[in-house]
């Protein structure tokens, strides 16, 4: 077996077995976390939720995919046929092609680059572009409405998203994903940086168009936003694209503040738990802080938002960013790195 | 040979991409084709073992640079016949500048001479055991760092220039200030009146219609003030 994976065509059959080892839970993850994100809103709204498909409703996810197959796609007169059917599809594939880079446990991952972080803020970044063309191409004002409010907002909060990776980074000493949860070994970056963390994560809902920063859907205003057009599985694919970014986001969250596989302190009962539990675990908790949020506040308005991004955390983190270069320097703290 | 495959690929693309912006009728098709010519670009640095300058490149242009171009020129009404009446009358100029320039360029690159060490240096720019983002980091800031801070104020200044050219604060617009709102308080904007029986409302010590834009002056004036 090992002598079959060392011949060119067994590498291509590992890194094919490698993606769909990656790929496959991703998708069943982001199947379940519509069921969860139904069955919490429930919870807070008093309701019960989905519970007649299967036990519990737990088969609902299925039966949304079913249907989703099931109807037809609608192209409408006026739209730009060939961007408005890519639209979707580079979405999906955006928020796929980033989980290359993710470590689940030391070393477990398909590709270990030396600029991991790099390469996840730079697909992060392309996110807003499965959204513009989708409104461009559509032909309809309200979605190009969705598109421009993503474009914008999306580009805002990345600069202080950049900034609080930028932070890390300097405590850490190299952009290889693996190298910063290791770094964590003694104490997660969410405790001496805890005001990055929560600057990241609340940009990690506005990057991600999640309430309450979810303008680009806007329903009570501009119907459905960039997607109001699509139908069938051009829509199942922006919400899976939607989704499988959330879980995104939740293991960078997890990568670069709560430890990635690390267990919490290290010490004897949490060490039972093998490494890829614990960064499944987090990634969890913090799609249920999504969840919680969308469930609890109202929606900003536009001005608001644009102030929280540019006048509230990019001094922000700035500031914190100079003054965590500062304290490293002063107390001769400063990694080393690679060089 | 998989990375030779890989060049010609990432290559071909890019210079056809390269073509198709300068020759698409649909200005947006345009910036998806120079989008498209980015991503080429990124994978030949990374071929080059350049993967810092790669994922920058992607980050900066792709992420934000052309994203702000695709905003606007979708934005743009832009008259296709008008255009290409404006192609046939103008292109023998464009013609004259673009053949000067060429010129320029021959007579520049032809004129260039390397000092005969040069060669030895381009093989290995960076030590092999240091990782680009490292040996990039080491010049920029380390060796360069007056210069380097330097080209940032240049940009700082040009970025305040064009906020002061093209900020115009109207006194008509209402704007929100959001500490002037935390800071009120029950006492400044509400009032407790007694009211008789068929006697109407008595005047308040506040004035209820909005105050008329000259509003900035008195903090507590603004009653109506949007929430």
């Amino acid at each position: 077996m090992a002598e079959f994976f060392a011949t060119p065509i067994g590498v291509l059959v590992l890194l094919v077995l490698e993606a769909l080892a990656i790929l496959v839970p991703l998708l069943i993850g982001v199947a379940y976390a519509t069921y969860a994100e139904r069955k919490i809103l429930a919870a807070i709204q008093l309701r019960k939720g989905p519970n007649v498909v299967g036990w519990f409703g737990l088969l609902q996810a299925f039966a949304d995919a079913g249907k989703m197959l099931m109807k037809e796609t609608i192209i409408p007169t006026g739209a730009n046929r060939v961007l408005f059917l890519l639209a979707p599809m580079i979405t999906f594939t955006l928020a796929m092609i980033a989980w290359a880079v993710i470590p689940v446990n030391d070393g477990w991952a398909v590709a270990k680059i030396n600029v991991g972080v790099l390469y996840l803020f730079a697909i992060s970044s392309l996110g807003v572009y499965g959204i513009i063309i989708a409104g461009w191409a559509s032909n309809s004002k309200y979605a190009f409405l969705g598109a421009l409010r993503s474009a914008a907002q999306m580009v805002s909060y990345e600069v202080s998203i950049g900034f609080v990776i930028v932070s890390v980074l300097l405590c850490v000493g190299s952009l290889n994903l693996n190298d910063i949860v290791l770094a964590q070994r003694h104490i997660w970056f969410c405790i001496p940086l805890l005001p990055m963390f929560v600057v990241f994560f609340i940009s990690a809902l506005a990057e991600t168009n999640r309430s309450p920063f979810d303008l680009p859907e806007g329903e009570s205003e501009i119907v459905a936003g960039f997607f109001v057009e699509y139908s069938a599985m051009a829509f199942a694919l922006f919400f899976l694209g939607e989704y499988a970014n959330m879980f995104l986001m939740s293991a960078m969250t997890s990568i670069l503040f709560l430890g990635g596989w690390l267990a919490p302190f290290g010490i004897a009962p949490f060490t039972w738990l093998p490494g890829p539990i614990w960064f499944i675990l987090k990634i969890m908790l913090c799609m249920f802080v999504f969840i919680w949020v969308r469930g609890t506040f109202p929606r900003y308005r536009y001005d608001q938002l644009m102030r929280l991004g540019w006048k509230v955390f990019l001094p922000l983190s700035l500031f914190w960013l100079v003054l965590t270069a500062g304290f490293l320097m002063a107390t001769g703290w400063l990694p080393q790195g690679a060089a | 040979m998989i990375t030779m495959i890989a060049f010609y690929v990432f290559a071909a693309i890019l210079v056809a991409s390269a073509t198709l912006v300068v020759s698409a009728r649909n200005p947006v098709h345009s910036v998806l084709f120079l989008i498209l010519a980015f991503f080429n670009a990124a994978g030949l640095f990374l071929l080059n073992g350049a993967e810092f300058l790669a994922m920058i490149l992607v980050i900066v242009y792709v992420g934000a640079v052309a994203v702000l171009f695709l905003f606007v020129v979708m934005m743009l009404d832009v008259n296709f016949v008008e255009l290409r009446e404006g192609v046939q009358r103008y292109a023998p100029i464009g013609a004259t500048v673009g053949l000067v320039l060429f010129v320029e360029l021959l007579m520049v690159i032809g004129g260039w001479r390397f000092a005969p060490a040069m060669s030895t240096l381009r093989a290995s720019p960076t030590q092999a055991n240091v990782q680009n983002t490292a040996a990039l980091g080491d010049v920029l800031y380390t060796h360069n760092v007056l210069l380097f801070q330097l080209a940032g104020l240049v940009l700082l200044v040009a970025m305040i220039g064009a906020i002061v050219l093209t900020l115009r604060d109207r006194s008509v617009s209402r704007r929100q200030v959001i500490a002037r709102q935390v800071a009120r308080s029950a006492a400044l904007s509400l009032e407790m009146v007694p009211m008789a029986l068929n006697a109407g409302t008595p005047a308040t010590s506040f004035r209820r219609p909005l105050p008329a834009p000259v509003a900035h002056e008195a903090p507590v004036a603004h009653h109506g003030e949007e929430h």
